[in-house]
């Protein structure tokens, strides 16, 4: 992605060169590189034999280890296949949580985007308005969620709601301080540029401070994104009425002691989490990608 | 202290030749720090008024007094004019504009219309050679580049005093000597009035009307140099007695404000 997009400047770069050779005024200098990165051959073989070799001593593990009673520590990998994901009545059940858990993540993470920018902003107007409420941020990152849990549920209920408001707590902090530190990292020379034309506090914020900031906004969204997804695991732990999602399935097949079902919504619940990671890096690349290296 | 920034239609003002007027100008900074003391200067229409230095000792603070983004502990600043162009020793183009998008800003902050500053973007873009650069992002260009874009976006303002702070400071010699030439070309089809700082003494002499010379520590002015050689200058003129007679003149005043003589 990355790779492609950098050889599509460096290429228009050599096109308008050519195309416009400079009128009457000589342009002296070259058209200089942009931060050429180097190109990341993303090569399978390497992980791909640490997986085998994962496998394989699974399989040893599974078969000449455990017990065969015991067998639900670590069933084997065909049986995950087959019981875990295959099999219809897991694989409905897995579905339903999976976009439950999806829903309440995502949900979650909106709503923390909305909250950690309009706070940063709020805080960046003003010295006295960061030293108000940057505190708070800070706090409501270091209570454990665990104690708020009979509040939340006093209050919210034991369902869908208290979830969400799980997930924007883990999520939000990493939003408010990532977007306060792209606002506050504002070049000097650009703020007054600004202020020599008298730009308002509005015009500024904008069409300098918030573009300025985008780059940590996105850090700080893909950072907050994983969060969601484990906010949106660890609220199913307490909040276990309404749809299940992938949390509650979870504590469900380890009690019932179901190895293969729980295995499969373990790695389901890994690789929500891997692709959220993904999507969120490639939506950054994409935002801020060509004029900063994302990455 | 008074500043006086005329509105634009001011009659008072408007056939003023004086465009920027210090009179005994101090600025005390609150760490107690004296960058200037007792500046008098003044730039006229059709000046091109050099400022040379030690660095440290005050020039950056006085354009920022000129421009108003730092005020002065003392004296009296007055400007002719409303219409200041500005370049910064860094291009300070935004990273994420193209070089049309970068020298529309600041016609856009005034609330230009679209049509209105697509046509300034446009012949400044021009003016400063750019043309098939438009759509290039800042990263994709060299510095004198940068330096060109920055250039044309204060070229937009059509500004009747423009305060250059060692612009092209951080370029290469070739490239600098360049841009000076653009730049002196600029000042005599635009006929605006510039007060241009530099730390080269042959590059002072060479582009200006007026050379000031000053001392640091407090920054004052030792003397000042007009500077007789017609505009729009002949290249060639760097290799005369004449000129050289009047760099050595300048350099020495030089020393002898750093103490050296
Ligand atoms: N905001 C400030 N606060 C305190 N001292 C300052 C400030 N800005 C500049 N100075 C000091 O004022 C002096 C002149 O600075 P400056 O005008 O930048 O010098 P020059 O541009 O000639 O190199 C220097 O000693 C510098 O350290
Ligand atoms: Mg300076």
């Amino acid at each position: 992605m990355t790779t492609i997009s950098n050889e599509k400047t460096v290429t228009d770069g050599t096109d308008e060169l050519e195309a416009h050779p400079t009128p009457g005024l000589a342009v002296t200098a070259t058209v200089a590189k942009p931060t050429s990165r180097k190109r990341r051959r993303t090569t399978w073989l390497p992980p791909l034999i640490v997986f085998l070799v994962i496998v394989a001593v699974w399989y040893l593990i599974s078969l000449f280890v455990l017990n065969p009673n015991l067998r639900f520590l670590l069933p084997l990998p065909q049986d995950i296949v087959l019981k875990g994901f295959i099999d219809p009545l897991s694989f409905n059940a897995l579905i339903v949580a999976l976009w439950q858990t999806v829903i309440v993540s995502m949900l979650g993470l909106a709503i923390a985007i909305v909250i950690g920018v309009v706070w940063a902003i709020a805080m960046s107007q003003a010295k006295w308005i960061e030293r108000s409420l940057f505190p708070y941020a800070v706090i409501l990152q270091c209570i454990p969620i665990l104690a708020l849990v009979p509040l939340i549920g006093f209050w919210f209920g034991y369902e869908f709601q208290s979830r969400v408001l799980v997930c924007v707590m883990i999520a939000l902090f990493p939003m408010v301080n990532n977007t306060l530190f792209g606002l506050q990292s504002v070049d000097k020379g650009h703020r007054e540029l600004f202020k020599l034309q008298g730009a308002s506090r509005f015009t500024t914020l904008s069409k300098l401070s918030f573009p300025a900031a985008l780059p940590a906004i996105f850090a700080g969204m893909r950072i907050s994104a994983g969060l969601a997804v484990v906010g949106a695991i660890v609220g199913d732990q307490f909040f276990r009425r309404g749809t299940p999602g992938l949390g509650i399935l979870i504590s469900n097949y380890s009690s019932r002691l179901q190895g293969e079902q729980l295995f499969a919504t373990i790695i389901t619940a890994a690789l929500f989490g891997v692709l959220v990671f993904w999507l969120f890096g490639l939506l950054g690349r994409r935002a801020v990608g060509t004029w900063y290296d994302f990455s | 202290m008074t500043v006086t920034a005329p509105a634009p239609n001011a009659p008072t003002h408007a056939k003023s030749d004086t465009l920027l007027d210090f009179s005994n100008v101090e600025m005390t900074f609150p760490d107690g720090t004296i960058a200037l003391q007792g500046v008098d200067l003044v730039v006229k229409r059709g000046e091109f008024v050099t400022v040379v230095g030690p660095s440290g000792c005050g020039k950056s603070t006085l354009l920022r007094i000129a421009s108003g983004l730092e005020t002065a502990s003392d004296g009296t600043v007055a400007l002719g004019t409303d219409r200041i162009g500005y370049v910064f020793q860094d291009a300070t183009l935004l990273p994420w504009r193209n070089v049309t998008a970068n020298v529309e800003l600041l016609a856009e902050l005034h609330g230009e219309s679209k049509k209105d500053r697509a046509a300034k973007a446009k012949d400044a873009i021009d003016l400063v050679g750019l043309k098939g650069f438009e759509k290039h992002l800042p990263k994709a260009l060299s510095g004198g580049m940068k330096m060109r874009a920055s250039l044309a976006r204060s070229l937009t303002l059509d500004p009747e005093l423009f305060l250059f702070d060692e612009p092209f400071g951080a370029l290469d010699e070739i490239t600098r000597e360049r841009l000076n030439d653009e730049l002196i070309r600029l000042f005599n089809a635009k006929q605006f009035a510039g007060l241009f700082i530099t730390h080269s003494v042959s590059e002072a002499v060479y582009m200006s009307t007026k050379v000031v010379v000053m001392s640091g520590r407090p920054g004052k002015i030792v003397e000042t140099f007009d500077v007789p050689f017609p505009q729009p200058r002949d290249p060639e003129i760097r290799f005369t007695p004449e000129y050289a007679a009047l760099v050595g003149e300048v350099a020495h005043a030089l020393r002898k404000g750093h103490g050296h003589s």
